[in-house]
């Protein structure tokens, strides 16, 4: 089984949102929730660059490590997922978490913030794969028809990949040598204790 | 003459013009866009956190990574479970020795079958209402911490998950009443608990616990206003702390949310300890003290041997020929 990675492009990305939006109506995500963004660092100065992050799914998730319940598991493609029927939307795994994926539908609400809605992976959750119970709670699950996370599909500029870890970490070192320059992989150090040298 | 220097300057010329032509595209391709380019790891080690722009309505996702959830996920998995088992595990363990040991606090004098009010009914009130919220609290609180490791191989993810659901909605609304009784209980009492002199003196003499010490004490002894001022300051720090982690995001961010957590968990788990010993000496570890909180009435000579400037006090107060001529008025010292 391969080890499921993201893997954003800082050097391509051109902050059009086409990830966010793609993640947002093939899931119908809630509004208010936004399982992926794009956050630009020096916005508007020399050396600007664009991230698109989401759960990172990261290896040893911080988020399944303190969860109260148990509510995480992890895939045999390393896809950190979790159940909502067990989930008690205490917030840990949204105080441990370093990239701001768990996210509540009532989070301003005390007492009642709701299920923690986060970046699947487009893997759905613990329901039978396809199922309408699954993609009410969690969305598509595109991982079960043997399709990659649409964000990454729908990439305009092929910043963000998705797929193994190996084979785009791969792409992105060929990149970086036919270029000349990479400013790395975002994020790939805190998630999973690695980087790509380039 | 004159033509010469005119072709050298024109041969000069060319051949700069092929310089630039030839040279100026290939030092182009050598200019690296990522020169000035943002760091990950400088911006991580500058401000251990980075931060940016988005344009999504939700501003609080401009934060794109803030590796401090590990410290603070050590903390709640390592060092809180540490901090609170010795600390409660601790607590008890000294009350089952003491017990055993030295055993209840017995009324020397026997019970003399007079009594004397020592709290009124709202006084009771007040105390039970905050003690009922802090034992919920408390259960509910503990179960976050240490239910995943203790109770959930026991109960399964199902059962497990329900009951820690009902958990944390007792935790947050009955946070309410429990801060109305710490404030509450802050305004009653706050006439008898502030430290003088005669606490000191209670202090060396250990409160009379051990042998067949009295130290005098006025309505509160020293190791009440310790449990007073625990409950107030405790009580206040939960309260606080709690309600930021409530209302996420009202004046704070993650990491005041992580910092928070880590005062809210380590007062609580001291808190509960400090409650288990003053629970164990309001029941079994003294005869007559539950009554004070009871029906509200000790008997008298329970008043003589652990409040007696109180007693005085009130026999001050309701004049002398109320109580019956006492045997001792020296048994105060």
């Amino acid at each position: 089984m391969a080890r499921m990675k993201f893997l954003c492009d800082a050097d391509r990305c051109i902050e059009c949102n086409a990830c966010v939006t793609a993640c947002k109506n093939e899931h119908e995500v809630p509004w208010g929730i936004n399982r992926r963004r794009v956050v630009t660092i020096n916005d508007g100065k020399p050396g600007e660059r664009s991230i698109s992050m989401a759960c990172m799914h990261c290896t040893d998730a911080p988020c399944a490590a303190v969860c109260p319940v148990n509510c995480f598991y992890t895939t045999a493609d390393a896809v950190v997922l979790h159940s909502k029927d067990l989930c008690i939307g205490c917030g840990y795994c949204f105080y441990a978490c370093p990239f701001g994926a768990p996210q509540y539908p009532k989070v301003g609400n005390f007492g009642s913030r709701g299920k923690m809605d986060k970046c699947t992976y487009c893997a759905g959750g613990p329901e039978a794969d396809g199922s309408k119970e699954e993609y009410e709670k969690y969305g598509a699950n595109r991982l079960a028809e043997g399709k990659l996370p649409l964000c990454a599909e729908m990439c305009s500029t092929k910043s963000l990949l998705a797929g193994d870890g190996e084979i785009i970490a791969q792409i992105y070192k060929e990149r970086v040598m036919k270029r000349g320059y990479g400013s790395g992989a975002w994020g790939w150090k805190t998630a999973y204790r690695e980087t790509i040298e380039s | 003459m004159a033509s010469f220097g005119r072709f050298i300057r024109l041969a000069l010329g060319a051949w700069a013009l092929l310089v630039l032509v030839t040279v100026a595209p290939a030092s182009a391709q050598q200019v690296n866009p990522t020169a000035s380019a943002v760091k990950e790891q400088q911006l991580l080690q500058e401000l251990n956190r980075v931060q940016g722009r988005v344009s999504i309505p939700d501003q609080r996702s401009g934060v794109l990574e803030q590796p401090q959830g590990r410290e603070w996920r050590d903390f709640r998995n390592v060092t809180l479970p540490w901090i609170g088992g010795i600390a409660i595990l601790g607590m008890i363990a000294g009350i089952v020795i003491f017990y055993l040991t030295v055993g209840m606090v017995r009324l020397e004098a026997g019970r003399s079958g007079r009594t004397i009010v020592r709290f009124n009914a709202f006084e009771r009130f007040v105390h039970w209402l905050t003690a009922t919220c802090f034992i919920v609290l408390a259960i509910s609180g503990l179960n976050i911490t240490f239910g995943r490791p203790l109770l959930l191989p026991l109960m399964g993810l199902e059962a497990f998950s329900e009951w820690s659901q009902w958990g944390k909605y007792a935790h947050n609304y009955l946070s309410f009443p429990f801060t109305l009784g710490v404030v509450l209980i802050f305004l009653m009492w706050i006439g008898g608990n502030i430290p003088n002199k005669v606490d000191v003196e209670w202090a060396k003499r250990g409160g009379g616990m051990i042998g067949h010490d009295h130290p005098p004490a006025y309505r509160f002894n020293g190791g009440q206003k310790m449990i007073y001022w625990i409950v107030v300051i405790g009580g206040g720090l939960v309260a606080a702390s709690g309600y930021a982690l409530m209302f996420p995001f009202y004046g704070t961010g993650i990491q005041g949310m992580q910092m928070a957590q880590i005062v809210h968990s380590i007062v609580a788990v001291l808190f509960v300890a400090a409650m288990i010993g003053h629970i164990y000496i309001g029941t079994i570890g003294m005869e007559g003290a539950f009554e004070a909180m009871g029906s509200g009435e000790v008997d008298v000579n329970w008043a003589r041997e652990h409040h007696s400037l109180w007693l005085d006090e009130q026999k001050a107060r309701t004049g002398p020929n109320d109580g019956q001529p006492q045997p001792a008025t020296a048994a105060a010292e």
